[in-house]
């Protein structure tokens, strides 16, 4: 079991739906999943229990951070560019925590991303462009990122292997 | 902790001292907002001190590159000084390192300009 025993878990509960968190988190203690306005609010909350629970999990402090960042820049493309802050639209973030993994996975409402068209923030002609290296962040800071486009959204799921990234490849589908 | 900026004149120079997260919305927006100032007064030499900045996201990344393009294209300079370890490697990372000009002493970046 990932996630530390705890005498509190409502301490788990940093904000959202609070009773069905409770619930699930009581039952699993490995789960804990929430649904989130699309606000900036919800990009800097998402960050911050994403710090607490890797911490939690075990992670080491520099691994905290770039879990956490990745977090961070899957909810600002959830809430920014796939939800467009629309308030009728919800933002859906699940830790799962296991003997081997840490899995986040941040669901969007919006129109789907187009995988083929994220442009590589790396090229010389994309330097200097303003925007577009969430993706390349959240690549570079996991073990392993699928990305799942439908026409009701996107699902974007980020693992960290509790022992560091497999041999054969860092990244598993998209 | 939010952003806090604050600048100085040195020999000809605007040094914007900024503290904090540089993310999306109030950090980004006030980092903005001070360099559009500094070259309504027609200050075009910029140098942003990020020695307490401990936290950038990419849209913080996006603020400090729309900021060296803006003062470029209207014939001044931006140079970064003093990174911290995090936004050093966030740099590397993104290949942006060798596009800024990035100091680590004071005196000798706002040498630098002149």
């Amino acid at each position: 079991m990932r996630f530390p025993a705890r005498g509190n878990e409502d301490e788990w509960i940093g904000f959202g739906v609070g009773k069905f968190i409770h619930k699930i988190f009581a039952m699993t203690k490995q789960r804990v999943s929430y649904t989130l306005d699309s606000t900036l609010e919800t990009v800097d909350n998402a960050e911050q229990t994403a710090t607490r629970i890797a911490a939690e999990a075990g992670f080491e402090e520099d691994e905290v951070m770039r879990i956490s960042m990745a977090v961070r820049e899957a909810a600002i493309n959830a809430v920014f560019h796939g939800n467009a802050y629309d308030p009728g639209k919800k933002v859906r973030l699940d830790f799962e925590s296991t003997a081997r993994d840490l899995v986040i996975t941040i669901s969007d409402q919006g129109k789907g991303i187009d995988v083929s068209k994220i442009p590589d923030p790396l090229a010389p002609e994309n330097l200097l462009k303003t925007s577009g290296r969430g993706i390349f962040l959240i690549r570079s800071f996991m073990d392993e990122v699928q990305i799942h486009p439908s026409h009701s959204g996107t699902e974007i799921k980020l693992i960290k292997h509790v022992h560091g990234p497999a041999v054969n490849g860092k990244e598993a589908s998209q | 902790m939010s952003m806090k900026i604050s600048n100085r004149q040195v020999d000809g120079v605007s040094i914007v001292d900024c503290s904090g997260r540089i993310t999306l919305g109030e950090g980004s927006v006030t980092l903005r907002d001070t360099v559009r100032e500094l070259l309504s007064k027609g200050r075009k030499k910029i140098l942003l001190n990020l020695g307490e900045v401990n936290y950038i996201d990419s849209s913080g990344i996006g603020e400090l590159v729309s900021a060296f393009t803006t003062v470029r294209n209207q014939g001044g300079d931006l140079k970064l000084l003093n990174l911290t370890k995090k936004v050093h490697d966030l740099l590397q990372i993104t290949k942006l390192y060798t596009v800024f000009d990035v100091k680590d002493d004071e005196a000798a970046a706002v040498k630098s300009f002149n």
